[in-house]
């Protein structure tokens, strides 16, 4: 059995400078997930020293605007990118924005929204 | 079909797969099973290729780009469905972004069914594959016979088929 | 100042087996800016834990990759494992362990084959897969799956091996150790690979950090990331050490493959030696309620499973995050100033896996 791993709420407003602490205490970023509840979105931010977990959640709504942490992980990109894409949330400042073509989906913001395919579960077009 | 009249080579293009299938696919290519004995060739370039090998089911984004790569294959040719993502969807079918079998863009000639297919049933759809493909050079070079022949004023069901499998 | 030109590079491209897409930006024949696009094979497969229930998704999270397949579904059990609390027999830990080293060498070879391939060496090519197809043998005849091997479940595993065939298998590692030598002697020591390899592509070990790179990327850098160190499955009683270089070039990140594939063999020898007799699988009931970070090393890297379940059959969240999506940062910035001909070498040195890292 390993570590229980805790999972520290925090503000949207502190996502950035938790970011900054992060990287001058010398961690390295690991992930950028995003969870669906309800109506409420759940972002984790994971970094990791010598195989220890830091993790910060910060849950919101749909229309809140996420700061981007890119400016503190260059790497951080591809999360934002994906959470853009895949859930419609929006988050300002990427350093490298793809404005919703990072992935090309028949359905836009799937993880956004319940999938009913009628029928034949498969879409079959 | 007792050999080869020409040595046809392949296109593979990984579609959406989950790479079981791509790297059973290359494995085919290599020494145990080495299907190059056989004069069947791995090319990257479309307009080279006969066979168009293609794992892995259609999302969205790779739609245009199978229906391009098809349309580069100079006829006649053969499309193989590798894997059951590639015949049907196989279990990413519900997935939101799959849109199906290879089928849905392109018509397939042989489904090699399997996850992961194993190189033998691969082999064994592209040699069935070879067949076809013979009898749509013969058909395709008899259509060609027919056409001169009725500008020659000639009847055109006098003539046999030229070519084909021997 | 010379004219920028875009060339796009992909998806469809000879030494890629699989669609990625680069837009290279060029000055002359140099590389000065990269923008990578993906999502070529996303198929949402996340989304499928509202279909399919926990045990069940196994075979979805197998698939997720099907060079990695035994490791996604080892990451994925393992974490359902831990939030339920379960302790699995010890055997399967250890079968487990096996497993995953043998997934680890048939990946490395495949990996070293392609890498010869695109720098035009195909008779190495040809001699990794074939030294590859013993490691399938052995996965085969032990799983019944050559890449997918569907015998991890929640709870232990599906197959038992028995004592004659753990010491068939050490036996035939053996017996292919020193072919692995003469192939890596290749990869290490042969004058034109060197000269193609060493000083291109380089990423600084501060760089690879910042970045988030992982795996063999990152351990060429210097860096000893190695989630096997945190001993799960079996590997805690188990005398292991990453294998680190320090150049963060190209021949760096082969080289660290290459020596890896010994270090697996090791682990197996270990496992074999040291497994205790006992049952394979548990009884499970109920359902996951809670959450947690997964992580296993890859052929590729760490990858971690978000799990979160409410008690119910069905998954709240799964989400992968695969090595090489994390390698993507690093692999744009040690695109930046090499030549158009060594992008292929490049791009495949950090071990692309586009299966994995679109899901
Ligand atoms: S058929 Fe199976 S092994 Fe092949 S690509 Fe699909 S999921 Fe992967």
């Amino acid at each position: 059995m390993m570590a229980a791993q805790v999972i520290t709420p925090i503000g949207v407003g502190d996502v950035v400078s938790k970011a900054g602490q992060a990287k001058k205490d010398g961690y390295r970023l690991v992930q950028i997930g995003c969870t669906k509840i309800g109506d409420d979105f759940e972002i984790i931010y994971v970094y990791d020293k010598d195989f220890t977990l830091l993790s910060y959640r910060i849950t919101v709504k749909e229309d809140v605007v996420i700061p981007s942490i890119s400016s503190e992980y260059f790497g951080a990109f591809v999360y934002e990118n994906e959470i853009h894409d895949l859930y419609g949330l929006h988050v300002s400042g990427i350093n490298i924005d793809f404005k919703g073509t990072f992935y090309k989906t028949a359905i836009k913001h799937p993880f956004n929204v319940t999938i009913t395919k009628e029928g034949d579960s498969c879409q079959n077009k | 079909m007792t050999y080869l009249a020409k040595s046809p080579w392949i296109l593979h293009y990984d579609a959406s797969s989950c790479n079981g299938c791509d790297i059973e696919v290359l494995a085919c290519l290599t020494p145990m099973y080495d299907v190059e004995r056989f004069g069947i060739l791995n090319t990257g370039n479309p307009k080279h290729a006969d066979i168009f090998v293609i794992t892995g089911s259609i999302n969205e984004q790779n739609r245009e780009i199978v229906k391009n790569l098809y349309d580069q294959i100079p006829r006649p040719n053969v499309v193989v469905a590798v894997g059951i993502c590639a015949c049907s969807g196989g279990v990413f079918r519900e997935c939101y972004n799959v849109s199906g079998g290879i089928d849905k863009v392109i018509p397939v000639d042989v489904y090699v069914p399997g996850c992961a297919c194993r190189p033998e049933s691969i082999i064994d759809g592209i040699v069935t594959a070879l067949g076809i493909l013979e009898e749509k050079r013969t058909k395709m070079v008899l259509d060609v016979d027919k056409k001169e022949h009725r500008h020659a004023g000639l009847n055109p069901d006098h003539i046999l088929s030229t070519g084909g499998v021997q | 100042m010379s004219k920028q030109i875009t060339v796009p590079f992909g998806p469809q491209h000879p030494v890629l087996p699989e669609p990625l897409h680069l837009d290279l930006v060029l000055e002359d024949e140099t590389v000065v800016d990269v923008i990578p696009s993906i999502g070529y094979v996303h198929r949402g497969l996340e989304k499928l834990v509202e279909k399919r229930e926990y045990t069940e998704y196994v075979f979805i999270a197998e698939r997720i990759c099907g060079i990695c397949s035994f490791i996604h579904s080892q990451t994925y059990v393992q974490g359902i494992e831990q939030i339920m609390g379960l302790e699995v027999p010890e055997r399967a830990t250890y079968l487990r362990t096996i497993w995953g080293e043998y997934s680890r060498l048939h990946s490395h070879l495949l990996w070293l084959g392609l890498f010869a391939d695109s720098m035009g060496f195909e008779s190495v090519f040809m001699n990794a897969w074939r030294l590859r197809e013993h490691i399938l043998d052995d996965l085969e005849a032990t799983t019944g799956g050559r890449v997918i091997q569907g015998v991890c479940k929640v709870g232990g595993v599906r197959k038992d091996i028995t004592p004659e065939k753990l010491d068939e298998m050490l036996k035939g590692l053996r017996g292919m150790e020193h072919e692995l030598n003469d192939l890596t002697n290749v990869f290490l020591n042969d004058s034109s690979m060197k000269h193609r390899l060493r000083g291109v592509g380089v990423l600084k070990k501060e760089d690879a950090y910042v970045l988030g790179a992982v795996g063999p990327t990152a351990r060429g850098s210097g860096l000893a990331i190695d989630i096997r160190s945190t001993g799960y499955g079996a590997l805690g009683k188990i005398n292991f050490k990453p294998v680190v270089e320090y150049d963060g070039d190209c021949y760096a990140r082969c080289a660290v493959r290459a020596k890896e594939m010994f270090t697996s063999i090791d682990i197996i020898e270990q496992c074999i030696k040291k497994i205790p007799d006992g049952p394979v699988d548990m009884k499970v009931t109920g359902a996951p309620d809670g959450e947690y970070f997964s992580r296993t090393e890859q052929p590729r890297g760490e990858v971690i499973h978000y799990i979160k379940g409410n008690g119910k059959k069905n998954l709240v969240r799964h989400r992968v995050r695969t090595p090489t999506f994390t390698n993507i940062p690093p692999l744009v910035t040690l695109l930046k100033g090499v030549d158009l001909a060594d992008v292929p070498v490049v791009v495949l040195s950090i071990d692309p896996c586009i299966g994995c890292a679109e899901r």
